[in-house]
């Protein structure tokens, strides 16, 4: 097969970043194409459908279904309050009548003859789509949402919990392989995301939670740490949205891992700016990964080192490597050898030999190395 | 399509999640054979969003690997003329997350449980079943409607001619719902209802105008029976009416084929039916991916499938861990891993899902995993695959000490022909011998079994091609699909380790060989150059190998590339709690089995 390995993770020191904001269900655009929005500029609102309750009439009075429209005192379409009367018995002679409210305001929806229900459903309830990113708007889909723009940093991270974000950047340290540890995290903090470390332990996690530090981007995050944090072991990687008040962002995989030099170099450059972070990871179907996204004005981008952006697994490209045994460790593409080889499995697959930053050169499957992408 | 007698040339493809798979299959002599097989990444989503993109690669992979053209102006040429173009097209799809449906019954034992059949024995993934007893209350059902996006909906309930209260007000909860489909914004849901007759007007009313609902038979229509077929017919039809209409490139691909397209599952499903029917034997199989493992059964002519959606080696592999927890993976690993290790490794697997074992440790890993993966999805499979709960059973004075309840499941480990297996852990095991005993340590096969593998995944292929040709496909299926492995003997019974357990007898052309084996081994007898062998079985009085503890039972079976494997570690099978009794345990196993290199 032509593409046998994975084709990575963007870390890019200067891209076009497009982002698309949808609303969940038609609604309206509030902005217009060359405008430029800030992260939390309300883009597109729509009203979701409100909650429908039932009532169960027949039961309450006492009668048999196919005698509930002829009780019913507000008919399908009337709006109703809370603890309104919808319903009411004949009663005996006109006396002893027993009567159904409704337990919500909302509209009726149905009143059932066979089975004796009434639904009520609550009113509408308003949502928001807001830009998430600094930038301009440059192309509007009625009635949907915008594609925004900017110019600016995009680092893509493997795996990430918690919502959108924005806020300056901080480093607890300049050495790539430190654990955040809860005495490290510091007052000032607060509001910000901090940056680097191999690992960052559940304490750590804990404190950044009660303080309230915005996110926090890391080398590695231990499996289970994530699972103690959120309460539940994820079974499949779709994420994004736990409300837990902090986005965790691993940029290498789970345990300690130390963070790849050049995402670590990259997210230095711009400690103090403010930056756009997500945690949604889906790892199926239409692929997200976290990201962090530094909108950056002509000046800053004038003075971010440029890359030239690679195409498909080359001899001379950059990988990672992301399996056991030279797990997370970065190479040059030296060779890639037609003819499948066996490896110790005696599996025999398409391989690649790369060129560690030790000098050493290793033997990998194909699909064991990823692009480090520009 | 040609006269299936005319047809001697036949592409197959199947269009999976990640990869097209394409198959060319060419008359010789007498029979069909598989010639060739291509592949090449699916492109249903961005940037090509185009299924045929990913079709045209796996049959030029095709066309270079036969040196036949298949294709002229990006199209398939139909008839086959000497070395150019082919007679007969098919195809499976389980592209953009497959048909993803939710059922809704009265009874959830009963209609409920019929309609998820139907949906799953269709190829369906169930993403949730409905029922007026399912102890939720309203509300719940119509939020939980809302949230799935489903690419239909099978509604039943209430037996011809019963109660129409019940299932109408499931049709108000669908209807309060508004449920949107998954794919294309532009029309309405598909529903099929297939409930009792007597509430069809009622349905239409509430369901008509808001949905785009077909009437089909009751698949309930008595408690006593189900009638799956019309509700099963019309999701066939809807998949590729609606949803596969929707989905990018399919227009075409659907113009192209010369049958409809079938959901992968339920072309799998067929082909396994297909041989149980014709060779009237009990069979299980397993298709085991990244994502989701499909059991199919047919036992004693009655099909079930079931699909265990979160179960999977890559997509799914931490929610492996989640049900099945580190005790259970870590009991078949020979080495010591700690807590924190192992669930890293499997959260590293899941976040880079298409990463291979390169080292030993790491495969020993990866099938552990499949163990549970497979027995959580069997275990599943046998509570699914009962008879029909809530039937009226009559009964004698001699039943009084023998009383069962309805919904018995239809798995007899005993009575089991033939287990295969499906899926790249279990079709690309560096070694056979890993296969078998992945299937042996997850199923746990009673009595003789034979034991097979899917060569290189074409039973969706081959089930599809069975719909229109079906001599073709099965004489693929024997001759080039199935990988026999060998027969597993497995007494059921316990026994102290190097106690006497079972006498195997092997009669084969040129070949007598007796061996007598003790409780507590794992031991594979060789037979060269025979493809059946007669087989006598007699084990010791506390083990049973079918015919009744002690009593001896022959049989003729298939030989297989890896041999006669004896497991005598008893039923149910018991690995030691204890880490170093553990280890030393299944070092000693998978040293005598060549489980792995040294």
């Amino acid at each position: 097969m032509a593409h046998a390995y994975t084709p990575g993770l963007r870390v890019s020191p200067l891209a076009v970043v497009r982002k698309i904001r949808r609303l969940p269900l038609a609604g309206e655009v509030c902005v217009e194409v060359a405008q430029n929005v800030e992260p939390d500029t309300a883009v597109a609102q729509t009203h979701l459908p409100g909650h429908v309750h039932n009532v169960n009439v027949a039961n309450a009075l006492g009668v048999a279904p196919e005698d509930v429209p002829a009780l019913m005192t507000r008919q399908t379409g009337d709006q109703v309050a809370a603890d309104e009367q919808i319903a009411q018995s004949k009663g005996i002679f006109g006396l002893l009548r027993s009567s159904v409210k409704t337990p919500v305001s909302g509209v009726i929806e149905l009143i059932s003859g066979v089975t004796g229900q009434v639904l009520v459903r609550e009113p509408p309830v308003p949502v928001q789509v807001n830009a998430y990113i600094r930038g301009r708007v440059v192309e509007v889909f009625p009635g949907e949402g915008v594609a925004i723009e900017t110019h600016g940093t995009l680092i893509q991270g493997i795996f990430g919990i918690g919502g959108e974000t924005y806020a300056p950047l901080v480093f607890f340290s300049d050495d790539p392989d430190a654990v955040i540890t809860p005495d490290r995290v510091e007052d000032h903090f607060v509001g910000r995301i901090v940056c680097g470390g191999a690992v960052v332990t559940l304490d750590a996690l804990r404190r950044m939670q009660q303080i309230g530090v915005a996110g926090v981007v890391t080398g590695g995050v231990p499996y289970h740490d994530i699972g103690a944090l959120l309460g539940y072991q994820i079974g499949v990687a779709i994420t994004g949205g736990e409300d837990i008040g902090l986005t965790v962002i691993a940029t290498e995989g789970f345990g300690r891992m130390r963070m790849a030099a050049r995402t670590f170099d990259l997210l230095k450059v711009h400690e103090g700016r403010h930056a756009s972070i997500s945690g949604a990871t889906q790892i199926r179907a239409g692929v997200i990964r976290p990201e962090v996204i530094v909108g950056l004005d002509d000046t800053a981008a004038a003075e971010t080192p440029t890359e030239t952006a690679h195409h498909g697994l080359v001899e001379g490209g950059t990988v990672r490597i992301i399996r056991n045994p030279f797990f997370g460790r970065i190479g040059i593409v030296e060779t890639l050898p037609e003819r499948p080889q066996p490896l110790p499995t005696e599996a025999t697959v398409r391989v690649a030999t790369v060129r560690l930053d030790t000098g050493e050169t290793v033997v990998v499957p194909r699909a064991n190395v990823e692009l480090v992408e520009t | 399509m040609s006269d299936p007698d005319q047809v001697r040339i036949i592409l197959a493809t199947d269009c999976g999640s990640t990869t097209t798979k394409a198959i060319l299959i060419e008359k010789r002599e007498d029979s069909f054979r598989l010639v060739v097989r291509g592949e090449a990444p699916t492109t249903v989503e961005a940037p090509f969003e185009d299924v045929t993109r990913g079709v045209l690669n796996a049959v030029r992979e095709v066309e270079e690997l036969s040196g036949r053209t298949i294709l002229e102006d990006e199209c398939i040429v139909s008839p086959a003329q000497g070395l150019t173009g082919v007679d007969l097209y098919v195809s499976t799809s389980s592209a953009g997350g497959g048909l993803q449906m939710m059922v809704a019954g009265v009874v959830r034992s009963m209609t409920a449980e019929s309609a998820e059949r139907a949906a799953l024995g269709a190829g369906a993934i169930v993403m949730e079943t409905l029922a007026a007893n399912d102890g939720r209350l309203p509300y719940r059902r119509i939020e939980r409607i809302r949230q799935l996006r489903p690419d239909m909906i099978l509604l039943s309930g209430g037996i011809d001619g019963g109660t129409v209260t019940h299932v109408v007000e499931m049709a108000e909860l669908i209807a309060a719902a508004d449920p949107r489909p998954r794919l294309g914004s532009g029309y309405h849901l598909p529903v099929i209802y297939a409930g009792n007759q007597k509430a069809r007007e009622e349905v239409e009313r509430l369901l008509g105008s808001r949905t785009a609902l077909s009437v089909v038979d009751n698949l309930r229509p008595v408690l006593e029976r189900e009638n799956l077929g019309p509700a099963r017919e019309r999701i066939h039809d809807l998949f590729m009416e609606h949803v596969m209409a929707q989905a990018p490139g399919y227009r075409k691909l659907m113009a192209w084929t010369h049958t409809p397209i079938m959901p992968t599952p339920g072309a799998v499903g067929r082909m396994i039916q297909v041989a149980a029917e014709r060779n009237r034997i009990d069979v299980v199989g397993v298709d085991i991916g990244g994502a989701t493992t499909d059991v199919f059964s047919v036992f004693d002519g009655m099909f079930n499938r079931t699909v265990s959606a979160n179960l999977g080696i890559s997509y799914s592999i931490s929610n492996v861990l989640a049900e099945a927890g580190v005790a259970a993976i870590a009991r078949w690993l020979p080495f010591d891993l700690s807590e924190a290790d192992l669930k890293d490794r499997l959260g590293n697997k899941m976040i880079r899902p298409t990463s291979i074992p390169q080292t030993v440790e790491e495969l020993i890993v990866e099938q552990a995993v499949s163990r549970e993966a497979l027995r959580l999805a069997f275990d599943q499979h046998k509570s699914f695959a009962v008879s029909l709960k809530g039937v009226q059973q009559e009964r004698t004075i001699s039943d009084t000490f023998d009383q069962q309840t309805t919904g018995q499941s239809l798995v007899d480990m005993m009575h089991l022909d033939l287990i295969i297996g499906s899926g790249g852990v279990l079709s690309h095991a560096p070694r056979r011998v890993q296969s078998a005993l992945m299937m042996i340590d997850a199923f746990q096969p009673e009595g003789i079994t034979g034991l097979a593998v899917d060569s290189i995944f074409m039973m969706p292929h081959l089930g599809v091609l069975s719909t229109v040709h079906e001599q073709a496909a099965l004489e693929v299926f024997e001759r080039d699909c199935l990988i026999h492995l060998g027969p597993c003997i497995a007494p059921v019974g316990t026994g102290a380790p190097g106690s006497p357990c079972v006498r195997v007898e092997i009669q084969a052309p040129g070949t007598s060989i007796q061996r007598d084996i003790p409780a507590g081994e794992l031991t594979i007898i060789s037979v060269e150059d025979a493809e059946t062998l007669d087989l006598c079985v007699t084990p010791t009085r506390g083990f049973d190998v079918g015919a009744g503890k002690g009593a001896a039972t022959r049989h003729s079976v298939r030989n297989g590339v890896v041999g006669i494997i004896v497991d005598t570690r008893g039923r149910p099978l018991a690995i030691p709690d204890r880490s170093n009794q553990r280890i030393s345990r299944l070092k000693n196993w998978y040293k005598t089995l060549h489980l792995y290199p040294e």
